[in-house]
């Protein structure tokens, strides 16, 4: 290879060689204790939420830079009422889901017509959930409880978003679990091999068998490490099935489908966009309307991990969304912006936060790293998109 | 006169992997109007941005020599200090603030922390009436008309203490007697002793105003005429030297075929403003178009061509619709969608490809299957195979300059870009265009690639609304041409029989019968 396209490939790649660095940073100074079993399913339960919050708001800013201020008081209200249908009321687990999903989904037809049809700014719509919800989750949560919270979930409900697939005891090898690994890590590197061949039967560019081989060989063995970490801690979290599934989805959904194409293109040019016989307003609506359903699984995730809906919950949850997506390259002006530009944003500041609480730095301290680390790796990844034109 | 106010000696700049200038030498005496011509890309605005200082002097070799003495800018200030004043051709005025403001914005006029609005007001409203605008410098720039915001602009170079003026492409958002007006402008402030550099693409403007025209191409310098002889100097020539080869005919020949039958026919259509729905903005209009036929609309600026074509296509513009709109014979019901026109096989190509058009910040390949994503996907997932295919297939036809259709439209030249915006209709495949400025803003050459485009698409029997306000070009290549003035249609006429003079009458005769 030439030594320019080593650079533009390095640069093309450039947030995913901040987290490995950050990484390898963090594996020498917490002497190998983020590389323990448990620092892998810890990192995919505590950073859950933002990887499904961070889906629904890519698709909010795709369309122009717009945010949902209102999620994480939001996830306040949801989990007050969800605890109170479970808890107090004592309904089904399967009900719960269901109503909670529901007035997930009146939450986002109200938001997306205010938006769309009425043109309110999105941030001045969310902002309005942001201050009223949390105040209305935990008023619902002092009326239901003497401390102000409630708990405990149902166990089916619990093992639902925060349990294992076929669980074993921790240090116990879990062969589903590696079994698994192993059936994705192929599948990516199939799925790379018949996309090369399809290309090259109907005589367009496609990549060489060494790209392949990178590519499929550095994805499989990143599958196959975390399978085989996560196998030694119990076995697969329901959690990761469930962000796996959503960023599977989103990416699809983004990067081949006509819908999400007009998502991209409302936000590159919203005229343009009208005039060439897309529903812009429908593409806003969907994208707020997406966005509380996601919101709505995001909270029973949290809800569940923590085991108990209380004041707190959520709070700044909108601002781990935001930052997973502009760490991850979307723009802050809409327009572009990739899920696994998210997804590597999202991990990134997840295992700062692991890093930083493995090494048990001061809580203020911690926040003061972030927003350096934050701000640091956009004006990276902005100059490292400069020069690479 | 003839004492040299500036010289630019053999001006070299490059950019990583391109010679913009190589070696260019331009000479301006104080008092004349000099042009600037050339094609896109021909480094005309990069000589001028060498001269302004927005090339800082270290970017470029070679020497600018101002007033006898050498000069070494390192900004725009420097040059401006000197009474260096350019004016881009992409207005830089803030909307919600007041002429005055906009007119000292970076100049402002006062003490070190304060600004002194009366005497900015005053100073302000003594160089609107230098250029001829009534308005108070009170007024919010967002409420006047374009060609008054050009006006503006001078103004503020005036304000400045302008000595050389330089233009770049100050008619191409003008209309035709705006333009007119401003030219005036120009050869009045000739008389009180100010240079200028003119640069355009409207070659009728360069021989009224200009002493001396130089050509440049591909960043060479080529001949610099002197525009006093016995003859004013034929656009034709001038053309010479731009292309390098005589353009015998700047039009291309259509072949005449029989036309078809009528395609799509409109009646008594009447279109109100949106905002102010007392105003119509297009009144009782009918028109039909053939297939195979490329009828013109020609109108000043504000007729209400644009709304015309614009409600025509899916109701996109105004409200209060009413009339009626054929097409093949059928009276279509349209509802406020963009979409149904598509369907329809209607293609509406914008005149603000940038504004409305295209979506700047993505590929041609994103693009050009914009309009027609259907055509390209299977129950919704797209086949980006088949859409680089696609993509590739119309840069081919469309001779779209660009090594790959991953190259973002922002970065292709207005020539290349008006392609690709082409390209996505044609891809759409409508039955009905409705080109609103085809060549806005494009050179020579890639007009003439247009034009071709425009015929094959008769050739192939769609039908073709041109709408210019370019008379050459509507005369050219119209089969029939309406002419349009506020708002309504006061005349028609066939291409053979319409002059510039008739259809400039036209105009005239309808604004004093209203």
């Amino acid at each position: 290879m030439e030594r320019k396209e080593v650079l533009t490939l390095l640069k093309k790649n450039a947030m995913l060689i901040v987290l490995v660095l950050v990484y390898l940073f963090f594996l020498i100074i917490t002497q190998g204790g983020i590389f323990s079993p448990s620092s892998f399913t810890e990192l995919i339960n505590q950073n859950a939420y933002v990887y499904i919050l961070g889906a629904g708001m890519l698709m909010c800013m795709l369309t122009g830079g717009n945010i949902d201020l209102s999620c994480g008081a939001f996830v306040c209200l949801l989990g007050a009422l969800g605890g109170v249908f479970m808890i107090v009321q004592g309904l089904g687990t399967g009900i719960s889901i269901l109503l909670m999903l529901l007035i997930g989904v009146a939450y986002g037809c109200g938001l997306g017509y205010l938006i769309a049809y009425i043109h309110i700014p999105p941030w001045i719509a969310t902002l309005a959930g942001y201050l009223a919800f949390r105040g209305l989750g935990t008023s619902i949560l002092s009326a239901n409880s003497k401390t102000g919270s409630l708990a405990p979930f149902p166990v089916d409900f619990q093992s639902l978003f925060y349990g294992r697939v076929f669980p074993t005891e921790k240090g116990v090898f879990n062969w589903p679990c590696f079994l698994f690994g192993l059936f994705a890590a192929s599948a990516v590197i199939v799925i790379l091999l018949r996309v090369r061949s399809s290309r090259q039967s109907k005589g367009y560019e496609a990549d060489t068998l060494a790209g392949v081989a990178a590519k499929g060989g550095l994805g499989g063995a990143a599958i196959l490490l975390v399978t085989a970490k996560l196998a030694m801690d119990g076995g697969i979290p329901t959690t990761l099935l469930w962000v796996a599934g959503i960023i599977l989805v989103y990416s699809f959904l983004t990067s081949k489908t006509t819908l999400g194409r007009h998502f991209y293109v409302v936000g590159g040019n919203i005229e343009a966009a009208r005039l060439s016989g897309i529903n812009t307003r429908r593409i806003m609506f969907i994208a707020y309307l997406n966005m509380a359903v996601l919101t709505s699984i995001a909270t029973m995730t949290v809800i569940a991990r923590s085991q108990s809906a209380y004041a707190d919950i959520g709070k700044n949850f909108e601002m781990d969304a935001i930052s997973a997506c502009v760490v991850g390259g979307v723009s802050a002006s809409g327009g572009s912006g990739t899920v696994l530009g998210m997804v590597i944003g999202a991990t990134l500041i997840g295992v700062i936060n692991l890093g930083m609480s493995l090494i048990s730095l001061d809580a203020n301290y911690q926040r003061v790293v972030k927003g350096f680390v934050l701000l640091a790796a956009v004006v990276f990844d902005i100059l490292s998109k400069k020069r690479a034109k | 006169m003839s004492k040299t106010l500036l010289e630019m000696k053999s001006i070299t700049k490059t950019f990583p992997g391109v010679k913009a200038l190589d070696n260019v030498n331009l000479k301006v005496e104080e008092g004349e109007i000099h042009a600037l011509v050339g094609e896109n890309g021909a480094g005309k605005s990069t000589l001028m941005n060498v001269l302004s200082g927005i090339y800082p002097y270290g970017t470029y070799t070679g020497d600018i020599i101002y007033d006898g003495k050498v000069c070494r800018f390192s900004n725009i200030k420097d040059s401006e200090r000197l009474g260096i004043v350019i004016i881009h051709q992409e207005l830089a005025l803030v909307p919600e603030m007041s002429i005055g403001e906009n007119m000292y914005l970076g100049n402002e006029c006062g003490h070190r922390f304060s600004i002194d609005w009366n005497k900015t007001y005053s100073e302000a409203d003594r160089y609107l009436k230098t250029v001829g605008l009534k308005e108070s410098s009170k007024v919010l720039v967002k409420t006047i008309g374009t060609g008054k915001q050009q006006l503006v602009e001078i103004a503020k170079a005036l304000a400045k203490k302008a000595r050389l003026l330089i233009l770049d492409e100050p008619t191409s958002s003008l209309n035709e007697e705006d333009s007119r007006a401003l030219l005036d402008l120009m050869l009045s402030f000739k008389k009180q002793g100010m240079t200028m550099i003119i640069i355009t693409h409207k070659l009728n403007e360069v021989s009224y105003v200009a002493d001396k025209i130089t050509v440049l191409r591909d960043g060479t310098t080529i001949e610099t005429i002197d525009n006093h002889g016995k003859e004013p100097v034929s656009e034709e020539r001038i053309i010479k030297g731009m292309v390098g080869r005589e353009m015998t005919n700047r039009f291309p020949k259509r072949e005449k075929t029989a036309l078809g039958e009528v395609q799509m026919e409109i009646t008594h259509w009447t279109v109100h403003h949106p905002l102010y729905p007392e105003r119509k903005v297009v009144d009782d209009v009918s028109m039909y178009v053939r297939k195979g036929e490329v009828v013109g609309i020609y109108g000043l600026m504000g007729a209400g061509r644009t709304e015309l074509a614009m409600s025509i296509f899916g109701q996109s513009y105004g409200t209060h619709f009413s009339g009626e709109l054929k097409l093949n014979g059928k009276t279509v019901k349209m509802r406020r969608s963009e979409s149904d026109a598509i369907r329809h096989k209607i293609a509406y190509v914008t005149e603000d490809r940038k504004g409305n058009g295209l979506v700047l910040s993505q590929s041609i390949r994103v693009n050009t299957s914009l309009a027609n994503l259907k055509a390209i996907s299977s129950h919704t997932v797209i086949d980006s195979d088949r859409e680089y295919a696609v993509a590739k297939e119309y840069r081919e036809k469309l001779r779209i300059k660009t090594p790959s259709v991953d190259q973002l439209v922002g970065n292709l030249s207005g020539g290349n870009q008006q392609k690709v915006l082409l390209a996505k209709w044609m891809f759409a495949e409508p039955q009905i265009l409705l080109l609103d400025e085809p060549t806005r803003g494009i050179d020579v050459g890639a007009k003439y690639e247009i034009y071709c485009i425009i015929n094959d698409l008769a050739a192939a029997g769609k039908s073709v609304v041109l709408i210019s306000s370019e008379l050459p070009e509507v005369l050219g290549m119209s089969d029939r041409i309406y002419i349009m003035n506020e708002g309504r249609f006061v005349d028609e006429m066939k291409a053979e029989e319409a002059t510039q003079e008739s259809i400039m009458a036209a105009i005239l005769r309808s604004g004093k019968g209203a």
